[in-house]
């Protein structure tokens, strides 16, 4: 692979990262990843709306007149969000059910519109696919990483199997919303620390 | 008396940020100033107000199943849910736009202390996910509007303390990672923490 497409593709993964870095789209990070499953069907909805909204959007980015360029993104954006919502109702209607409102709030999540904006209305349709895959990737693997820890300390299990002994108790705490943020912050911490980022 | 219970239900029990993370963008960008926080916030519960009951209209008369039963019972078998989306996200930035216009007109002052945060609130998810949770819950129209206003109080509520809380820690030492985001998502668990005590009273 070229070496500029690699860098699309790796540099979300860590030093550029959509959440730890770029700081976008933390809501469905913290709401949809108190289990492994949910948080990877969210990922597969997020990469794929985000993947195409790029594509879709740097295909139209000499049409599309500077004024209204919100209101296109809106429009692309949310219709690839119904298609993704009614997909995953028809084949996983029981995580489309855990995910409840998270799935249509893709449509405000910081990350596709603002790789939108700050992407693929300046580059060409290739790149911006490349782009919008490895920011997708890189939002999933800190979306899977909480929720493997959440999984595992909440439940004992990983991806519903079980990986203590049956009598351990589950920690209720990280099952819950203040869990979430500490764990998230942790990460980052930690996260910041490998790629020696301050924030000023 | 239960409109009374399903506010401080929005308000403090479930509140928007603090249990269901949404808003959390605008919160961590936003709440690093007390004034533009508390500016930012009163934008949401005004559009909150405006958009949950409007979507709410759309909704009942438009989208539901069989909503459309009053134009012609021909139409009382028509499903058009899977719009919600787009219409309810069309309606916000529409609002927001109005407000927008209406505020410069007749409230110049306000309009300049709000800025950037108008436009801003389109893209906000506690917007479009108080509108979803108005679906997901069935409220009716007082109920909706109730909830509109109820979670922006709770908002604003939250992003005023962490605003608050983030001035201090300025003057504080952290290890390098830790600065900013890090600390930041800390301290909302432990707010966020606190804010479950709420959940012990019985409504």
């Amino acid at each position: 692979m070229a070496s500029a497409a690699k860098k699309l593709i790796m540099d979300p993964f860590s030093d550029n990262n959509p959440i730890t870095v770029q700081v976008l789209g933390i809501c469905s990070a913290l709401a949809v990843t108190v289990k492994v499953d949910t948080a990877i069907v969210m990922t597969l909805a997020l990469t794929s709306v985000l993947t195409l909204s790029n594509l879709i959007i740097s295909l139209l980015r000499n049409v599309i007149p500077s004024g209204i360029r919100m209101i296109v993104e809106m429009a692309v954006i949310a219709s690839l969000v119904i298609i993704a919502d009614q997909l995953l109702r028809a084949y996983l209607f029981d995580i489309s059910k855990q995910l409840s409102v998270f799935v249509g709030l893709i449509i405000t999540n910081c990350i596709v519109m603002g790789r939108a904006e700050a992407f693929a209305l300046q580059n060409p349709p290739k790149d911006s696919l490349l782009d919008g895959l490895g920011n997708g990737l890189g939002y999933g693997i800190i979306l899977i990483a909480v929720a493997s820890i959440r999984e595992f300390l909440g439940f004992g299990s990983w991806l519903g199997f079980k990986a203590l002994p049956e009598n351990y108790m589950g920690n209720g705490l990280v099952l819950l919303a203040p869990g979430a943020f500490i764990i998230l912050g942790l990460l980052i911490w930690g996260q910041r620390t490998i790629s020696k980022y301050v924030e000023e | 008396m239960e409109y009374l219970n399903l506010a401080i239900k929005a308000i403090f029990v479930e509140n928007i940020l603090l249990a269901f993370f949404l808003g959390m963008c605008s919160f961590l960008a936003c709440s690093k100033k007390v004034d533009t926080a508390i500016g930012l916030g009163f934008a949401v519960i005004f559009v909150l107000t405006i958009t949950v009951p409007a979507n709410w209209a759309i909704h009942h008369f438009l989208l539901a199943p069989g909503a459309l039963a009053w134009v012609h019972s021909s139409f009382a078998t028509l499903d058009l849910s899977f719009l919600n989306f787009i219409c309810f996200i069309a309606t916000i930035a529409s609002m927001v736009q109005l407000v927008e216009m209406i505020l410069d007109k007749f409230f110049p002052k306000l309009y300049h202390a709000l800025g950037i945060f108008l436009p801003l609130i389109t893209v906000n998810c506690a917007i479009l996910g108080g509108s979803l949770f108005m679906v997901e819950r069935e409220y009716t129209a007082l109920e909706s509007t109730v909830y509109g206003f109820s979670s922006g109080i709770g908002w604003l509520l939250a992003i005023a303390a962490m605003a608050a809380i983030r001035k201090k820690l300025r003057y504080s030492h952290l290890p390098d990672g830790l600065k900013g985001l890090g600390i930041t998502m800390i301290m909302t668990g432990l707010m966020a923490m606190a804010f479950m005590c709420f959940s012990g009273i019985n409504l």
